[in-house]
């Protein structure tokens, strides 16, 4: 049968779409051929159980977890303790490692969706409405960045390269932000979308380079956005120590605050999530339609998938890389800033955090589509929001949260291994390969 | 202008007519040994600059006059450029370069020295000498794991995890085992760990090596951070109090001035690295193993039509590459410091990959590579602690800048082995 399950996973290039519509689309389709019947819930059910994107990347998620449980349990002296006389009581050490992991695991649901305490202090009106969207606002505040750097990293990957660069690019976007916010005397809606403009312009920049010099002289991307990640960041640590950039009141390294005209607009005065939100799904539309609908973004998908062809087709290929990796960098600065408009609203050091390099685990978990980036980063934003809460209400660091992002993507990267683990049938549409393995 | 891509490059001759390589790179040092002597001359102070040959501003010194110091290194800079423009001996050139280097870096010493405050005018020769072995020699450790693997064509982007990896393992296994020896072994073992996912990963399900590498990176920040929160910052003494490696002191030896203390008064890993650099430099290029592992990097499928096993050849370079950063991560734990912190590495990792690769994916290379981004990292502290205008920031960006330069074939070209990153499927 042609219609199954997935072709909305297995080729966004009609439809991008990310991998949940799969499993709630499914109702309204088997609506259509009602005369399969029972063939087709066979069908269905055996096309579930396959290696397809959604259902890899929900056992990716499923095994981290589990590795996440196991690392709970062995670091926690108490129950590592109940272990030791297992076999005199085995109830109590499973019931003591269930109380950890579950106890774990539910301030990492409270943390970024929604937290049913809450929700009853709203109704009783011990607590106002607002703070039941603070889950949710903190998941989004930590997934606007990485909606941005993992477009980047996914548009790079569309044409053929590997920016590893996010990071640098990132840096650059937010000194871009920065300065604009801070030196430059705004009138308030124009002084945002200004300091937006620098950010893009110093990321392009900053992607501008490994492009022209691997069109140029053939340098590998790889290799130059690594080093690159590290100029910006020390340059970056020069500036913010200089005279003018600085701030006077504080001795350490920190700049100025940013204009308040240059604020993203919170949604409410107790929630951190701001109009970057809207900025990010404009975005991710827009770089989808760039890929699949406009010239330019054929011209890219085919360097990306055959440069000698495109080549003899007439394309430029220097030219192309060039351009996607100015266009690569102009987003991941977007992404910095956002950090820096939105939530730090100071330049220091560590002011864009680890979204470069997250950024590429997100463009791998969205299979480097738009909108499965922006899920992504949903995920990844969910994670790190519930991780907090977990650190603080669980006492579990927030670096399992790391582990867990790590992990789900290693399974993510080999598809082939998920699959053996849980024996799926092959899929259909085997686009799951985000293999590019093509050396330096 | 017609852009050139890196395949039409590869085939284009290195010899360029007139502009061979020692021409193009003599022409540079010529500009940069003549701005140097005119530059630095003119700023530089008449103030004397001191090499002191000990630690400190006591002991006997090299001094010289801050300006002329500087002309005249300048001058020399200058001089080997010209030679090598004018056209000698290919065997010549590593010589001359390297005269041509120390020439620049010794002149703007000399304008640096002569210009900092009286009484701070000098430049402890072994402080510095040991500050540069200090911190080349993680560097040395993680290219070195990085050449195994990629010589034999798995790329390892990963070495930065590898280093953290061993530094923790080492720390927690010497502490419990309260045996630095033991330690080491664990660190070898942190290592191995994470080079065992990357070769298990990228050979045996083709995963794309670059991303595996860099999920790796952060699954080693991940774990290691987890279980330090959760085990050793709970509890110090049972978990984080490595024992650490002696210093040892070679009879006689330790007593020639400079080199003496430098290398001859120092612990396991000096020895370790150095040995390791020899021995994987000869098995490389003069044993079976090595000519085996370097088909498998270049030509895979002519290796295996002859008889190599190549996934068992990478298997074993991998894992190998993987005990060798581990132990390089030790280095931390347990010999420069006795115990772990959060991400300790700090992005060294990313260095030694730029050191392998700045040195030609050769052990020999990596090492020079290593002491000299080590050399630039100790200068930036230098610099820093005589109160220099040069901002420490753009000298930590030397050996990253360095390495762009080296890829982007503006100074010689290196190139990867041919095989580097691309799995092997058979049939």
């Amino acid at each position: 049968m042609t219609n199954t399950p997935e072709p909305a996973a297995g080729s966004p290039d009609k439809e991008p779409a990310g991998p949940e519509p799969a499993t709630t689309g499914q109702a309204p389709r088997s609506h259509r051929d009602p005369e399969q019947g029972e063939t087709f819930l066979r069908a269905f059910l055996g096309n579930l159980w396959s290696a397809n994107t959604v259902m890899v990347t929900l056992l990716a998620v499923v095994l981290a977890l589990v590795i996440g449980a196991i690392l709970i349990i062995v670091s926690d002296p108490d129950v590592l303790a109940a272990y030791g006389y297992f076999f005199a009581a085995p109830g109590q050490a499973l019931s003591d490692s269930w109380a950890v992991v579950s106890d774990a695991y539910a301030n990492l649901l409270k943390g970024s969706i929604v937290d049913p305490d809450v929700v009853r202090g709203a109704m009783d009106g011990t607590n106002s409405w607002e703070q039941v969207f603070y889950p949710i606002s903190e998941t989004l505040t930590y997934a606007v960045p990485l909606v941005f750097t993992g477009l980047a990293v996914a548009i790079a990957f569309r044409g053929g390269l590997f920016n590893i660069g996010g990071q640098g690019q990132a840096i650059l976007g937010a000194i871009g932000a920065g300065l604009v916010g801070f030196l430059l005397p705004l009138p308030p809606v124009l002084h945002v979308l200004v300091a937006l403009l620098g950010a893009l312009l110093a990321g392009a920049l900053f992607g501008y380079v490994p492009g022209v010099l691997k069109a140029r002289t053939g340098a590998h991307e790889v290799i130059t956005t690594i080093m690159l990640n590290y100029v910006a960041l020390f340059f970056l640590s020069w500036l913010i120590v200089q005279k003018g950039i600085q701030d006077p009141a504080r001795s350490d390294a920190i700049s100025k605050p940013i204009d308040s005209n240059a604020h993203l607009t919170n949604f409410g005065s107790a929630l951190r999530a701001n109009i970057g939100v809207l900025i990010a799904i404009a975005v991710t539309w827009a770089i989808a339609w760039l890929l699949n609908r406009s010239t330019l973004g054929f011209e890219l998908r085919a360097v990306g998938g055959n440069p000698d062809a495109a080549r003899t087709a007439g394309m430029s290929v220097g030219r192309t890389y060039t351009f996607v990796m100015a266009l690569s960098g102009g987003l991941a600065g977007l992404g910095g800033s956002m950090m820096v408009l939105g939530t730090a609203y100071n330049l220091t050091v560590q002011v864009v955090g680890q979204i470069g390099f997250n950024g590429i685990l997100v463009a791998l978990l969205g299979r480097a589509k738009p909108w499965g980036v922006a899920l992504g980063a949903l995920l990844f934003g969910a994670l790190q929001s519930g991780g907090n809460r977990m650190q603080s209400y669980s006492g579990i660091s927030v670096e399992l949260v790391t582990v867990l992002q790590a992990l789900i993507v290693i399974f993510i990267a080999a598809p082939a291994l998920v699959k053996t683990i849980f024996r799926l049938r092959a899929a259909r549409a085997s686009r799951l390969e985000t293999s590019m393995a093509k050396g330096w | 202008m017609s852009t050139v891509t890196a395949d039409t490059l590869a085939t284009v001759a290195p010899e360029r007519g007139f502009w061979t390589r020692e021409r193009t790179i003599g022409t540079v040092l010529l500009a940069l040994g003549a701005i140097a002597a005119v530059l630095f001359g003119s700023l530089a102070n008449a103030q004397s600059a001191r090499f002191t040959l000990s630690e400190d501003a006591a002991g006997a010194a090299l001094s010289v006059n801050g300006v002329l110091g500087a002309i005249v290194f300048g001058v020399i800079a200058a001089g080997a450029g010209a030679t090598l423009l004018a056209g000698v001996d290919k065997r010549w050139f590593g010589l001359l370069l390297g005269v041509g280097l120390v020439g620049l870096v010794v002149s703007f010493l000399c304008w640096q020295i002569s210009s900092a405050r009286p009484g701070l005018n000098y430049l402890p020769l072994v402080d510095v000498a040991r500050g540069t072995f200090n911190l080349a020699l993680p560097l040395i450790f993680g290219a070195l794991g990085g050449v195994l693997c990629e010589r034999s064509g798995v790329i390892n982007v990963a070495i930065e995890g590898q280093l953290l990896m061993g530094a923790f393992s080492g720390a927690l296994i010497g502490t419990i085992a309260a045996s630095a020896w033991i330690g080491l072994l664990g660190a070898a073992l942190g290592g191995l760990l994470i080079s065992a996912i990357l070769a298990f990963l990228a050979i045996r399900y083709l995963v794309d090596q670059v991303v595996l590498g860099i999920v790796l990176n952060l699954l080693a920040v991940g774990l290691t951070g987890f279980l330090y929160e959760r085990l050793m910052q709970t509890n110090q003494p049972g978990y984080n109090q490595p024992p650490r490696f002696p210093e040892w002191q070679i009879p006689l030896l330790h007593k020639i001035p400079v080199i003496g203390p430098v290398l001859f008064h120092a612990n396991i890993f000096l020895y370790l690295a150095l040995g390791l650099v020899i021995l994987i430099q000869f098995g490389l290029f003069y044993t079976r193993w090595g000519l085996r592992t370097r088909s498998v990097g270049e030509h895979p499928t002519a290796a295996d039509t002859v008889g190599v096993r190549v996934r068992g050849v990478r298997y074993r370079n991998v894992l190998l590459g993987g005990v060798v950063a581990g132990i390089g991560g030790a280095f931390y734990t347990l010999a420069l410091v006795s115990q772990f912190t959060k991400n300790m590495i700090g992005g060294k990792g990313f260095i030694a990959l730029a050191a392998m690769i700045f040195g030609r994916w050769s052990p020999t290379g990596a090492l020079l590579a290593a002491l000299f981004f080590g050399f630039a990292d100790k200068l930036a502290t230098f610099l820093g602690s005589i109160g220099s205008d040069i901002p420490s920031q753009f000298l930590a960006m030397v050996p990253y800048l360095a390495t762009i330069l080296a890829v982007a074939g503006l100074v010689g070209r290196v190139r990867a082995p041919a095989a580097d990153g691309k799995p092997y499927v058979k049939g």
